[in-house]
Formats: structure tokens, C-alpha cells, sequence
């Protein structure tokens, strides 16, 4: 395997803003002004992630596991650009699949085949290529049958094999995966892991984030154990796997 | 560029698909509204207004604010309505909002041929000049609707509510616009309003072309002016909270 780096996090951390105060709205904001300006001044900061840094090299597959806040979607989020570090450098190389997480990627009200249009020309593909990757992608859904029906009426798993299909064949160079292969069914879950490995045989890079460690010791060259936005342990799977339970154990 | 062409095409039809489920209703909005304000503005007013061929008048004004009026109030949905690809795929947000004031002055331009059927019927007669007035004024009105749609459309993240404060300030400025009145008919105390006004310009402009008088240059560059002011608060607003969108949508 080539140690080319594709993702590099340096020092990353990202802090959020704990209950927008303007979530009520401008009328509200405005109503209540003296004491909106107080709770814009006292929201406090909550760091979801403190300076994480770690490679994942060209053609690697990396688990992320940890419970749930640990922080496993945001950096996964950040690598995929749709979320900026507030601290740290963070690059990638190499064109980046949509994010795979559970709720709409899609757009609802438009047809499974116009939305395998839309999310291949967002991520960088021409009309024509993603016209020549439809077919391919709707067998490999297995939704031929729904295709030309809108989104809205597609089960939560439906649409996991939908974007699944989607984001393995846009050809990206790496691919995220956040906790959607729970929702599947055995035989494509099945069939989705085969996929991963062929990607990997391929040097496609992966970062894979799930609850379920024995797929996890299947597929991952690496596995990173994150607990409350920090980087407890990262390397052979074994070892954070069994790191990972006996947090669990002990919690 | 191919790229770049190809996402605006593509967000294109999903605007078309989403926002009107077929193409033929979006046009039939754009033309009917303005042609029902019309009517409804000739019956009553026609005896107050004394503006010769007011219904020429008011025709040449309309269609250009329907315009206007669908791109802002459809603009706090550019960016909340796409909450899904803006949480999963990194692009330029910014299309969402060049692509929908885009659909908006197709459909514009489309309804023209109807405002056309008005000059023609009041028997005024078409300029060669509006060969490049005509595309430069649609020019300045889209630059003017990319500025307060990326403004309003961020805004709308973060506060969610403006959905209703923005049809309100539509309907306020439609009235504080020459639209259904002469701009002569306000008191000089009050012309300021016109140039205060970022679209007051522009459809003075649309009245010099279709209504007839000619576009006069001070018009003109008031409104692209505001074009300009306009374009840059929003694009500044945009950029300084387009890393936060996938946060808070
Ligand atoms: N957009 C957001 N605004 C505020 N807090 C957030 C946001 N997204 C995530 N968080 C917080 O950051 C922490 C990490 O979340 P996340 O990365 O989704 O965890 P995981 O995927 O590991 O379950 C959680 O405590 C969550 O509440
Ligand atoms: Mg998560």
C-alpha cells in the first residue's frame, strides 16, 4: 500500500454554540431584546472536538467508534467540507462522496433518478457522465421498480441504498460513511461491505463510522476510538475495539 | 466551466420540478398575477390616476415586480430548502441562489411577449434601442436579486421567521414603487423615497422602455448603482456565514 496521505487532521477541534439564541426568530429576537443580547453573551461554548490529529493514507479504511456525542459525525462532517474546523488545519485529497448519513441527502419531492442527477453534478460530475453511471447505480440500489417515484415515498432504507448506489459510483477517492448500513437490510448490507472491500483493493480511501465493532474489525485497516471529542486511541482494531468496550464496560 | 454550467442546469430543473411541479404553472403565475393586479388597478384607479393609457402604465411596471416579488419571497427558502445537500455535499451554496434569481428572470422573460401584446395594442412603437436596454435592465434587476436573495436566504438560517417580514416589506415597497402612480404625482418633499427606494430606479427604467419617454440616464445608473450596493451587502453577508450553514440548517 502507497502511504500517500488523502486526509490529514491536524490539531483539529471544532466548538459549537449551545442553543442558538435567534432560533426563536427576528420578531422574537427583537421583543425580547435586552435579554437576548444577554443569552448571546452567555451562550456557552461546547467543544465537540479537542485537537484531534490523525492520517488516513490512499487507499486505507479508518473506523471511527465511540458512543453517541463522542463526535464521530462532526469529524467525519469536516472532512467532507460541509463543516470548518474552529481551530487546526484539516486537508484532503481527492474527490470526497457525499456524506453517507442517516435523513435526507436527497432532495424529497424530486424522483430517485432526479436526485441521483442532482447529487452527481453537485459533486463534481458532468450531466453526461452521471447519464452514463444511472443505470449501474439504479441496478445496484435494486430500485428499479421506484425509481420515477419521489423521494417522499421511499422507506429510511430505500434511501440508504439509494445514496449507497450513488456515492460508490461517482468513482470518489474517498468515501464517507456514517452509521447508514444499520438500516439496510442483511443481504445489502452484505452487499455493501463486498463493495467497500472492492474499493479498497482499488485504493479508494475510506472513513467509516458504526456501533456495530464486528464489522468494524472486519473491514478497517485502523480504527480510531474517540470519547467526548477526544482522541483516546487510534491503530490496530483490536486494540481500540477492546479500548471502546471497556469504556463500556466500565461506564 | 462545463461543470459550473451543468450544476446551474441541473439546479435549474429542480427549481422548475420542486417549486412549480411543471414548468407551464410557473409561467402561468408569472403572467397571470400581474395581469390580474393590472385589471384589478385599471378598474378602480382609472378615475383618480389621470395617466394616459394606464393600463399600459401599469402593465410595464407589474411584470418586471412580479419578478421582483417572486425571487424575494421564494429567497428564504434558497438555503433552508436544501438543507439535505447542504449538510452532505460540499459546493458552492451560492448556486442555490444564482440558480433560482436565474429561473426567476426566465420566467420573466418569457412573460414579455405579453407585455409586448400591450405595446403593440396601444399602438407605441418598439425602439431598436431596447435591444440592449432590454438585456441590460434584466442584467441590473438579476445582479440587484443575487444581492437580496443571498441576504435574505442567509438571514432566514438563522432566524427562520422572516418567511412573513418579507412578504410584508415586498408589499410595502410595491406601494412606496411608481407603480401604480406617476412618480410626478408625489409631492417634492417626497421624491427622496425614489432614490432610497433600490427598485423605485429600475422600474422608472421599465416605464421609459415600455410605456414610452425613453430611459433616462440618471435612472438608470441609480439603479444600477444600487445594483452594486446591494449585490455586495449580500455576497458579504453570505460569505461571512457560509461556513456556519451546515451547522445550523
Ligand atoms: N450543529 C450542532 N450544533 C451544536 N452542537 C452540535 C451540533 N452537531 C453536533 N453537536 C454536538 O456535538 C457533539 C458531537 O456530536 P456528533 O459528532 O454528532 O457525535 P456522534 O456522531 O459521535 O454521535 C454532540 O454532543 C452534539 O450534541
Ligand atoms: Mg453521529
Amino acid at each position: 500500500m502507497s502511504r500517500e496521505v488523502a486526509i490529514r487532521l491536524q490539531g483539529v477541534s471544532k466548538r459549537y454554540y449551545l442553543g442558538t439564541p435567534v432560533g426563536d426568530g427576528l420578531k422574537h429576537l427583537l421583543l425580547h431584546l435586552p435579554s437576548q443580547i444577554k443569552a448571546i453573551r452567555q451562550r456557552k461554548p461546547f467543544d465537540a472536538l479537542v485537537d484531534i490529529s490523525f492520517d488516513v493514507h490512499r487507499g486505507e479504511c479508518l473506523s471511527l467508534i465511540g458512543r453517541n456525542g463522542a463526535g464521530k459525525s462532526t469529524t467525519l462532517g469536516m472532512i467532507a467540507g460541509v463543516l470548518k474546523p474552529s481551530a487546526g488545519t484539516l486537508e484532503t485529497h481527492g474527490r470526497i462522496s457525499p456524506l453517507l448519513e442517516l435523513g435526507a441527502g436527497f432532495n424529497q419531492q424530486l424522483t430517485g433518478r432526479e436526485n441521483i442527477m442532482l447529487n452527481g453534478v453537485m459533486l463534481g460530475l458532468t450531466r453526461r457522465e452521471v447519464r452514463e453511471r444511472t443505470a449501474e447505480i439504479i441496478a445496484f440500489s435494486e430500485l428499479e421498480d421506484f425509481i420515477d417515484a419521489p423521494l417522499r415515498t421511499y422507506s429510511s432504507g430505500m434511501i440508504v441504498r439509494l445514496g449507497f448506489s450513488v456515492a460508490v459510483h461517482l468513482d470518489p477517492d474517498i468515501l464517507l460513511v456514517d452509521e447508514v448500513l444499520a438500516v439496510g437490510d442483511a443481504r445489502f448490507r452484505q452487499k455493501c461491505l463486498e463493495r467497500m472491500k472492492q474499493f479498497r483493493s482499488r485504493g479508494t480511501t475510506m472513513v467509516f463510522v458504526s456501533h456495530d465493532v464486528g464489522t468494524v474489525a472486519k473491514i478497517s485497516d485502523r480504527v480510531a476510538f474517540l470519547e467526548s471529542g477526544r482522541l483516546v486511541e487510534i491503530g490496530d482494531p483490536a486494540k481500540a475495539i477492546e479500548a471502546y468496550q471497556g469504556r463500556l464496560r466500565a461506564a | 466551466m462545463i461543470y459550473y454550467r451543468d450544476l446551474l442546469l441541473v439546479l435549474l430543473s429542480k427549481e422548475f420540478k420542486v417549486r412549480y411541479k411543471s414548468t407551464f404553472m410557473g409561467y402561468a403565475w408569472s403572467v397571470l398575477h400581474p395581469l390580474m393586479l393590472a385589471m384589478i388597478f385599471s378598474v378602480f384607479f382609472r378615475m383618480f390616476m389621470r395617466v394616459p393609457d394606464y393600463t399600459l402604465y401599469l402593465i410595464a411596471g407589474l411584470f418586471p415586480w412580479q419578478w421582483i416579488a417572486n425571487t424575494c419571497t421564494g429567497a428564504t427558502g434558497y438555503f433552508l430548502g436544501n438543507a439535505g445537500l447542504i449538510k452532505k455535499v460540499r459546493f458552492h451554496r451560492s448556486m442555490l441562489v444564482l440558480s433560482s434569481v436565474f429561473n426567476d428572470s426566465i420566467h420573466f422573460v418569457c412573460s414579455l411577449p405579453v407585455v409586448l401584446g400591450f405595446v403593440w395594442y396601444y399602438e407605441r412603437t418598439p425602439q431598436w434601442s431596447w435591444l440592449w436596454l432590454v438585456p441590460a435592465l434584466i442584467a441590473v434587476q438579476a445582479v440587484m436579486l443575487v444581492g437580496v436573495g443571498l441576504a435574505i436566504a442567509t438571514c432566514n438560517l438563522f432566524f427562520r421567521d422572516l418567511e412573513r417580514l418579507t412578504s410584508l416589506v415586498v408589499q410595502m415597497l410595491f406601494y412606496l414603487t411608481p407603480i401604480v402612480y406617476q412618480p410626478d404625482m408625489l409631492p417634492p418633499s417626497y421624491h427622496w423615497v425614489l432614490y432610497a427606494n433600490p427598485f423605485a430606479n429600475l422600474i422608472l427604467c421599465w416605464h421609459g422602455v415600455f410605456y414610452g419617454g425613453g430611459v433616462e440616464l440618471l435612472h438608470l445608473a441609480a439603479a444600477a448603482g444600487w445594483a452594486i450596493v446591494l449585490a455586495a451587502v449580500g455576497a458579504g453577508i453570505y460569505r461571512a456565514k457560509v461556513w456556519r450553514f451546515a451547522e445550523i440548517v
